[in-house]
Parts: C-alpha cells; structure tokens; sequence
C-alpha cells in the first residue's frame, strides 16, 4: 500500500511547528501504524534527513507512551485502541494521513509528536492513591469486596494515562482520567478513608494545570483505548459534591 | 580484585534464615534516615516499590525512569498474574511448596534460601497490594480469586483480568507519587543512567543524561539500586517493551560488577508468531490460557496447511498432553518452547513459514460457554484479533515462542547487593531467584518482595556503616566519569555512515536467536563469537546518528543501548559456551537425555556463573567466578512434568 502522510514537524517547545509531506511506499496491510512511521524514519535517515520524533514504549496498548493524533482523531480511526495497536489494513491504499501530537494546552510539545503530560502526574500526585505504608496492610481476605464493585473498580482503573481525553474533548478537560482513578479508589472499601480529600484535591490540581472543564460532549468516552465509560464522569461529580458538602458541614 | 564469592546466606535452618537476618541486620534510625540519598534506577515493579517504600521509611530517594512518567515502566505490560502461597483455594498450596516448584521449575540453578525467603514474602505482597487498592479478581462471595500457571499443579495465581502488572504497577507507582507530593522521593523521568561512579570502592552514584534535553548530570548518594529490568531485547524482537535495555546493568558491569547467569534467557512458549519483517515487537499471550486452551499440530506434515476445522480430532498431535501427561498443557515454559520448535521442525508447523502452532478453546468453550472463556481471557482474544484479524472464538490461535524473560542479571548475595559495596540491584535486573528458568507469574513476585520487603531491610544494614560517606560531585571519580560518558556520545555522533541502528540490531537480534536461543552448541557459540566481534565494528563505522546532543534525541538514545546489546552479546555466548551442560532454558544441543530433555550436570556445573570485565580488548574473555550452589532441602533430580 501507499500513503501520503502530512506529519507535524517542529524542532523544539518553541519553535513553531508545520505540517510536512512525506510518501509512504510499498507498506504491507500487516504493518502497524508505528511500524510504517519507522519504515519512514529509516529512509529518511538514508536520505540524510532528521527522523520524525514520536514516543512509543510496549507497543500493545498497555504503557500509555503513544500518542498521536490522526486525521484529527486522537490515536487515530480504529477505537478502542492506542495507535500502536493500529494497522495499515484499517487504511486505504493511497489516502492522506494527517498526524499530528496529542493538542491539549496543559501537554506542551516538546519535539515534532512528541508531548509533555506530567500534569497527568501531578493530578495523581495531589490524592490518587491509598495511604498504606509497606508492612502495614492486614490479610488480603478480611475484608470481602462484592465481585461487582471490584470489577466496576477495576474498569476504572484500566486507564493508560494516555491522555487521550484530553485531547479529544473540545474544552482539554481532563475529566475522564481524573474520574478513573476517583472512582477506582472510592468503589473499593480501602479508599474509603481517604475519599473526601482525595477528590477535593485532584480537582483542585487538575483545574490549576490548565485543563478545561466538561461540557459533556463525551468525545473522550469514544477515543478512550481502554474503554472507560463517561458515567465515570458522573461518579467524579457525585464524589466531588458528596466531599464538597462534607467539608462545608465542618467534616 | 575479587575475592571468593560469598552469597552472605545466614546460618541457621531454611525457614529461620530470613527472620533471623532481620533480627541481626544494623539499623538506621529515624532521625538518621533522612540524611541517607539513595539512588533508585528504574520505576517498574522492583524500582517504584523500593523507592516508594524507601521514602516512606524517611530516606531521601531520587527515582529514575527513561519513560515520560513511570507509570509507564515495563512491568505495566505483565498480563497473567502473580503467585502467592496463601492455600485460598485449599488445594495443598503451601510455601514449602512455592519454593519447591521455584528451585525445580528453575532446574535447581537458584539458591535455596533465597527462593524459600521469596515464598516468605509472597503472602504480605498480596495484602499490601489489596490495601493499596489493586482490583484482583475476586469470587461472588467477594474473596480472591486463583487461577493456575505453567509448573505448578495448584491454583495460586491472583489476577487482575489480563492486566496483572498493570494493576500491580498503578499500586506502586501511586504509593510513589504519594511519597513525590511528601517530598522523600524525587521524581527524574525522561532520564537515563549512562553510568556508575565508584568511589573508595563503593557505589556513590551515577551519571544520567536527560532525553529531554540532552544535559548529563552527576547525581552522588549513599548507595545506589538498579531496578532497571530485563534485556530480552538485544534479540531485537522479543516481548519487551521497545526501551528495554542491558544499558544500566552493563556499564556496572564494566565498573566492576559481576554479571551472572547471562545466558539464561526465557523463550515464552506462547506469543503471537510473526508475520512481517519490519515487525518491531512480538506480543505476548498470557500463560494463562494454557489452563483452558489446548496446543496442538496436525500429526501429518501434509495436513498443515488444511484449515484447522478441516483436521479431524484423531488427525491432531496434542503434543504437550501426550509427552508430559500430567502437566499436559502447563507444562513449564522452557519445556513448552522447546516442544513447539521440534514440531515445527519437524515440518509440522502451521501458519506462515510454518512457525506456529494452535491453541485452541474449542472444548473450552464447549465445556464452561463461551461467555466464560470471554471474561477469562476477553481482552486478549481482542489483542488476538487486533493484531492477525482472526477471531479466535472461531478458529484456534496460532502461536510460536518468543523470547521474554532474562533470568541472569548482575550478581547480588543474600542482600541483594552486588559484589561492589553499595550497589544494590533488584527485580529482574539482578539473577537471583529464578535460576535457569522462571516460572510464570513469579517476576511480579520477585520484584516486588525485592522493593517492598527485602531491600528495605537489607539496605540498612549497608548504610548504617557509611554516614556521612557521600562524596561531592566534583570529586575526580565523577569528573572522569562524566568526561567518558560525553566522549563517548560524541563518538557515536561522529560516526557519519548510513546504515540505520535498527538493521544492526536486527541483524544482532537474528544471530542469537539461531546461536545462542532455545538450543545451542559450541560450534555455532564460537561462530556467534567471530560474527558479533565483525557487528560491532560495522557499527562503529557504518551506522547513522543524526542530530547533535543537546537535544531531544531518539536515535542517539537508541544508539547507545544498541552499542551496548553489542558488546552484551559477547558475554552471553561466552556463558553460554562455558556452561557445558542443559539446564531449564540453557538448552546445549550436546547434552541431551535420550528423549531430549535438558541434561544437567550437576557435579560441575551446580553454580552460578559470575563473570568479571576483563578490559575492552578482551570483551569475549571475561573472568568466571563460581558460586557453587548446594542444596540442603531439595533433592537434585532430573525435571519431570510427565
Ligand atoms: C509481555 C509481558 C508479560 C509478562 N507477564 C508476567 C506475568 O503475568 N507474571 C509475572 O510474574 N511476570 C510477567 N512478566 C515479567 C515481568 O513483567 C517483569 O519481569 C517485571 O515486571 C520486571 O520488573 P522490573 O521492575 O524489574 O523492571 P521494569 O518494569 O522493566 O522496569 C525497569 C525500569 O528501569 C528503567 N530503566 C531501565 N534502564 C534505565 C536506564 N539506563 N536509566 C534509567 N532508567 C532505566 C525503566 O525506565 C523502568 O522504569 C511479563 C513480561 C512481559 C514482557
Ligand atoms: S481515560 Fe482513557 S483516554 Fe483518558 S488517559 Fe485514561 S485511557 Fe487515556
Ligand atoms: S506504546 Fe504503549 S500504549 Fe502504545
């Protein structure tokens, strides 16, 4: 297969970037998308040309370290899925590809595809997790979970951080990653302790790295590779007045 | 320099060994802590639990990853689960036998007291994680849940769907980003150790250099812990992560740190076989679903490019339930690799290039419906589809091995601490527990006994005695350090050729996978030799780095690992070589049983193998220093899973 490929290209965090043209050539369907990018990178190395910069790690949809945007669709046509869990057979033969990094305003560039997303981390550093220090946890089995709160709990915290969500949503709100982990934690009977902080404060860090707000527009629901549902969203909602009536009431 | 190798294992009977080393270890004290840097390389299982648990002992810890956050360390991409010794399922599990099924399923080249401390271990690793918040599968009555694993005939498994490791890994790493918000761990992602810095003899810290920037940087501690994984990946294909690399553990090495066992690389007997030549990874399909599906060839050579549905049940070699009948599919991962490469051999292989064999859940899905084989295994089955467009509800899988595990590493003793003092390696970056072969759903557990409940105790014991010990920065070790790492960057920036890193690698890839993969001989060891000492200078002259290195630079970074796999090669063939007997994984095609299973020879070959950097130019003879191994609870005897 053939493809004329548009990439963004942009040598550092400031300067400023432009869509350049590149052929594809002789791509088997069997290729994933990343693989026809390195294909591209080792000719253009051969031509004496920079390599394209874009990140990938585990390349199966795991690591979360992928991240472009394809004809405008964040990790590209085939959802659920990372981008590195795309393949050429999804395309036409000869079509235009457009890809572009992840555009979210609290994600800077830092080189061509490739994005900053410490905010995702700070996010989780503000309350996304249990206080159980090493040594200190009682038997696994004392304290039964009902199989169905543990299976909503780990829906939620399939998240891969990708950010994704961010990037679709036309606000770059942040919402559905925050509400994966409010709610993984909440549904569980360990997190209970910490429940009301832990919202109040991820919220507060998330609105302070720039992230817009929800508008229920649901785009993140539909580019999400690891499918977490926008009902998420309402769960974050629910915690965070639930926790925001607590606090007022002196609790 | 090195003395006889001393394992520091504590006197005493098996299972008192461990809390008896505890109780005699010197302690740091609270107010003291703080006062101690510690170095931690690597955010995975191993790193992110050591880090984390470091910080909240009151240490002040500098966390490194080369991702863009570590969440994304490689650990994240375990799927199957993790073994613990809890006997929920009251089958007859027990630790004795944990460490039993360890020490046999690893072909009796592990250490006795280390594997017994593990199964020690294992309980405490699943409460901490349940606190923690990792959603493992549980039951209707809202226990856990077990499943099974290759090498052992119970249930002790604890899962989270297919995602163990990335559960496992979201519970590390948050209790991480807890202890970056209290300010006792310092977080450095995006940044790579080039090397170690040796001070008096002792670990004092490294060199890095950011892969955001491109700034070195000199970071001093008071010890310094590697948790920097695995290197399946100098087989270029394999099913790590593409950043996975011997880098770190390799530059210890040419600083003085033994690097044992490293030759004993684990080929998962079930990933997806391959099918393109730009393929740039091979994925895993969990180990799980050997309990539910069956693996089978056609028994007739002709028969293997009917349709599967075509070959009638009598026309079928399920070849793993009729040589080992009693594991049947569970058979260990070594045995099960070795098996699907002598069918396929054979001619009896299926698929393209007749690398492959089924795994089929045909009977499966008949026995418990198919809804049950969906919430088993669903999200790979989707993996499965993504990737061959095959539905594998419908048809049988096709699977082939792949490499996946490195069981050597650097050598620890009983402390995890390398030979040079202060050096401290964990996780599957060190050698030690899982000898020749590792059984499934046993890494996780090991890295993670390793961070939160061995390290923790056996560092003090270290630094107790080097308060005040930390050396500055500008120190001459660190200066000359820093200047060899520049030189060397820009010796690799000045090599203006125009082959690419990736076609050098491969090609390094395909030379150990036919040399020194699942089987070997001396003779093509020797051939291995010669050719990878011709590789390694066609990458000195021929190979293209662009770009300068005061900048985001990827080719740059990859070209460093690579040059460092080159070098790496060297030393697993040597292994290899000089390991004159089979064992687990280590198949030498000249000691063989009569049936062709591994033949060990434990009179001389019962020992680790722990080889010492002998200089540059003499990269293929490095020093070999012996660490007998004895065996005072378990009997040697030959493996069988019949
Ligand atoms: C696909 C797959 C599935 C698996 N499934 C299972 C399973 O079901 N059960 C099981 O028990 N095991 C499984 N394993 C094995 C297990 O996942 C690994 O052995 C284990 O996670 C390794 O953990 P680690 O912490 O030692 O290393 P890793 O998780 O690999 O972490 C290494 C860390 O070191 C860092 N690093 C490396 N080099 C450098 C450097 N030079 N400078 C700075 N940082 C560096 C990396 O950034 C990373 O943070 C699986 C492995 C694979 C590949
Ligand atoms: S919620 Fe989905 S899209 Fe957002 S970061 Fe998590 S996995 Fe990515
Ligand atoms: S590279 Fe890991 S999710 Fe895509």
């Amino acid at each position: 297969m053939n493809f004329l490929l548009r990439v963004w290209r942009q040598p550092n965090a400031k300067a400023r970037g432009k869509l350049v043209d590149y052929e594809a050539r002789d791509i088997s369907p069997n290729t994933s998308f990343l693989e026809m990018l390195d294909i591209l990178n080792d000719n253009l190395l051969g031509r004496g040309e920079e390599p394209i910069a874009f990140d990938s790690d585990c390349r199966e949809g795991i690591c979360g370290t992928c991240s472009l945007t394809i004809n405008g669709e964040a990790h590209g046509p085939d959802h659920p899925a990372a981008v590195c869990e795309l393949y050429m057979r999804k395309f036409r033969d000869r079509a235009t590809i457009t890809i572009e990094p992840f555009r979210v305003r609290s994600f800077p560039i830092v080189k061509d595809l490739v994005i900053d997303r410490r905010a995702l981390d700070r996010i989780v550093q503000a309350g996304g997790f249990i206080s159980a220090r090493a040594g200190s946890a009682p038997e696994a089995n004392s304290i039964p979970v009902p199989k169905h709160d543990a299976d909503l709990a780990m829906e939620a915290a399939a998240c891969i951080g990708c950010g994704a969500c961010a990037a679709a949503c036309p606000n770059g709100s942040a919402m559905l990653f925050t509400a994966a982990k409010v709610s993984h934690l909440s549904l569980l009977p360990q997190g209970n302790p910490e429940r009301v902080t832990r919202v109040l404060k991820m919220v507060q860090v998330m609105d302070a790295e720039g992230f817009g707000n929800c508008t229920n527009t649901y785009e993140c629901e539909a580019v999400c590779p690891a499918e977490i549902s926008a009902s998420f969203i309402a769960k974050l909602n629910r915690e965070y007045a639930r926790a925001s009536l607590r606090r007022s009431a002196g609790e | 320099m090195i003395g006889s190798l001393d394992a520091k294992i504590p006197h005493g009977p098996l299972d008192q060994k461990w809390r008896s080393h505890r109780d005699h270890s010197r302690l740091v004290s609270p107010n003291n802590r703080r006062k101690f840097e510690i170095i931690v390389v690597g955010s995975g299982l191993a790193g992110g639990s050591a880090a984390a648990t470091l910080g909240e002992l009151g240490y002040r810890v500098r966390c490194f990853c080369f991702q863009d956050s570590p969440r994304r360390a490689h650990s994240i991409a375990a799927q199957g689960g993790i073994n613990a010794a809890k006997n929920y399922q009251n089958d007859g599990d027990s630790l004795y036998r944990l460490f039993h099924d360890t020490i046999k399923g690893g072909d009796f080249r592990s250490r006795e007291a280390n594997v017994y401390r593990l199964a020690e271990v294992s309980n405490q690793i699943i409460d901490q994680c349940v606190e923690q918040g990792v959603p493992f599968a549980r039951e209707y009555g809202g226990l856990l849940a077990n499943r099974s694993f290759g090498g052992a005939q119970v249930s002790r498994t604890f899962y989270a769907r297919g995602q163990t490791g990335q559960q496992l890994l979201l519970g590390c790493y948050q209790a991480l980003c807890r202890q970056i918000a209290a300010g006792t761990v310092q977080m450095f992602p995006h940044t790579e150790m080039l090397d170690l810095v040796i001070v008096d003899g002792n670990a004092k810290g490294i060199i890095t250099r950011s892969l955001r920037s491109g700034k070195i940087h000199k970071h001093t501690g008071d010890a310094v812990v590697l948790a920097t994984g695995g290197y399946g990946n100098v087989f270029y294909l394999s099913t790590n992560a593409r950043g996975c690399n011997v880098t770190a553990t390799y530059r210890a090495y040419k600083k003085g740190a033994l690097f044992a066992n490293p030759s004993f690389t684990q080929i998962h007997p079930t990933c997806i076989p391959q099918s393109g030549e730009h393929q740039s990874k091979l994925t895993l399909m969990s180990e799980s679903l050997r309990n539910d599906g069956r693996v089978w060839v056609p028994k007739r050579k002709e028969d293997r490019s009917k349709p599967p549905g075509q070959i009638s049940e009598t026309e079928r070699d399920y070849y793993l339930e009729r040589k080992y009948p009693s594991y049947g599919n569970l058979a260990p991962r070594d045995i099960s690799s070795r098996a699907a490469k002598e069918v396929c051999d054979e001619g009896r292989g299926v698929g393209p290039g007749g690398r492959g064999v089924y795994l089929d859940f045909a009977d499966a899905i008949k026995r418990l419906g198919e809804n049950v084989i969906r919430e088993r295994y669903g999200n790979l089955f989707e993996v499965y589809e993504k990737i061959t467009g095959e539905d594998a509800y419908k048809v049988p899988m096709r699977i082939y091995p792949a490499v996946h595990y490195t069981m050597g590493g650097l050598w620890v003793d009983y402390n995890l601490m390398s030979n040079v003092p202060g050096l401290f390696v964990i996780g599957e970056a060190n050698f030690s527990d899982h000898g020749a072969n590792r059984l499934g759903a046993s890494a996780l557990m090991q890295g993670l006994a390793d961070g939160y409940f061995i390290l923790p105790y056996t560092l003090p014991n270290y630094l107790a005695g080097q308060m005040n010990k930390r050396p500055s920065a500008d120190s001459p070790e660190f200066q000359k350090a820093e200047s060899e790492v520049r030189a060397r960057i820009k010796k690799m920036l000045d090599i203006d050729g125009k082959r690419s890193l990736d076609s050098i690698h491969r090609e390094l890839g395909l030379l150990l996978w036919d040399k020194c993969g699942m089987s070997r001989h001396a003779k093509g060891l020797r051939e291995a030799l010669q050719k990878l000492s011709e590789l390694r200078e066609a990458f000195w002259r021929e190979v293209r780095v662009p770009g300068n290195d005061e900048d985001f630079n990827q080719s740059l970074e990859r070209a460093g690992r690579v040059a460092d796999f080159l070098e790496f090669a060297d030393l697993m063939c040597t292994d290899a070589l000089a390991r004159n007997e089979s064992c687990g994984a280590h198949f030498r095609e000249e000691h063989q049983t009569p049936e062709g299973e591994a033949l060990r020879d434990d009179e001389k070959h019962a020992a680790v193998f722990a080889w010492e950097f002998q200089g540059d130019g003499q990269l293929a003879s490095p020093k070999l220093h012996r660490e007998p191994l004895h065996f005072e609870t378990v009997h040697l005897t030959q493996r069988s899973y019949k």
